[in-house]
């Protein structure tokens, strides 16, 4: 029961990029763990139990995602923001490409309050689905990159560019909230 | 991942950081890298504050599952016969 409490909430999050509503995700999760216990026998410690845990999981999700045709079909997964998003807006540049405007401190004080972890909480609800799944996992669950590409089924670039862009979008929300006068 | 062998500039090493923070890049371009931030204020900052960014993130707690959802689960374990 502690592995189903521990797990069920990156379960579900997972669960939920390949099907279109929250219910849906909460049956796949139940599916995926009664074939863990159908199939626990056959388990051959090859990977790591959460590993194979997730590769049913996103197994059980996409053959539902694909019979629920509203889902977004799983290929848009990684092209769902194929174009280039720059990590800082261009216009924080010169033409040459040094800082026009240079970052600038952030004060100590503000950036500890819990305000300011609201100010996260929202810009990660404000990603793509992929985004704010890999950040997710990665920097509020603290998974390595391996086992994020291996749950999720994406390449190393993949995951490194999800990442890049939900942790530098989050950054500039933070430099927002942090410049406004309180 | 791959870096010219100019000099990299602001805008280039801000796409580079979550490599960098990832121990991705390769050796020579870990040295441009560093080679750049030892003479930039403002890249310097912008490096620590993504440091501060992901470590931030890593305080939030993980959602806690609706407890009807739970419930749902915890019967679907209790009925479960080996097959």
């Amino acid at each position: 029961m502690e592995l189903i409490r521990a797990l069920n909430p990156s379960l579900l999050r997972v669960a939920r990029m390949f099907v279109p509503t929250a219910a849906l995700a909460e049956d796949v999760v139940q599916e995926t763990w009664l074939a863990v216990l159908n199939g626990i026998g056959r388990f051959e410690g090859r990977s790591s139990l959460k590993t194979w845990i997730f590769r049913i999981l996103t197994n059980t999700a996409k053959t539902r995602g694909e019979r629920e045709r509203r889902s977004v079909p799983f290929s848009a997964f990684e092209t769902e923001d194929g174009g280039f998003e720059p990590a800082v807006e261009r216009s924080r540049f010169t033409g040459t490409g040094h800082w026009a405007v240079l970052p600038r401190a952030w004060p100590e004080d503000r950036l500890l309050a819990n305000e300011t972890r609201l100010v996260i909480e929202r810009a990660i609800e404000r990603l793509p689905p992929s985004q704010r799944t890999v950040i997710t996992l990665r920097d509020v669950e603290g998974w390595t990159a391996d086992e994020v590409r291996n749950a999720l089924e994406l390449s190393e670039t993949n995951q490194r560019v999800l990442l890049h862009r939900a942790r530098a979008k989050v950054r500039r929300a933070l430099e927002q909230y942090l410049s406004e006068e309180q | 991942m791959s870096i010219g062998l100019a000099h990299l500039n602001c805008r280039e090493l801000v796409e580079l950081v979550t490599a960098y923070l990832e121990g991705d890049l390769s050796r020579g371009e870990r040295k441009r890298f560093d080679a750049h931030l030892s003479g930039c204020d403002g890249c310097t900052m912008y490096v620590e504050q993504m440091r501060r960014t992901i470590e931030l993130t890593g305080t939030l707690s993980v959602d806690d599952v609706s407890p009807e959802a739970e419930e749902v689960l915890l019967r679907a374990f209790r009925d479960w016969k080996p097959q």
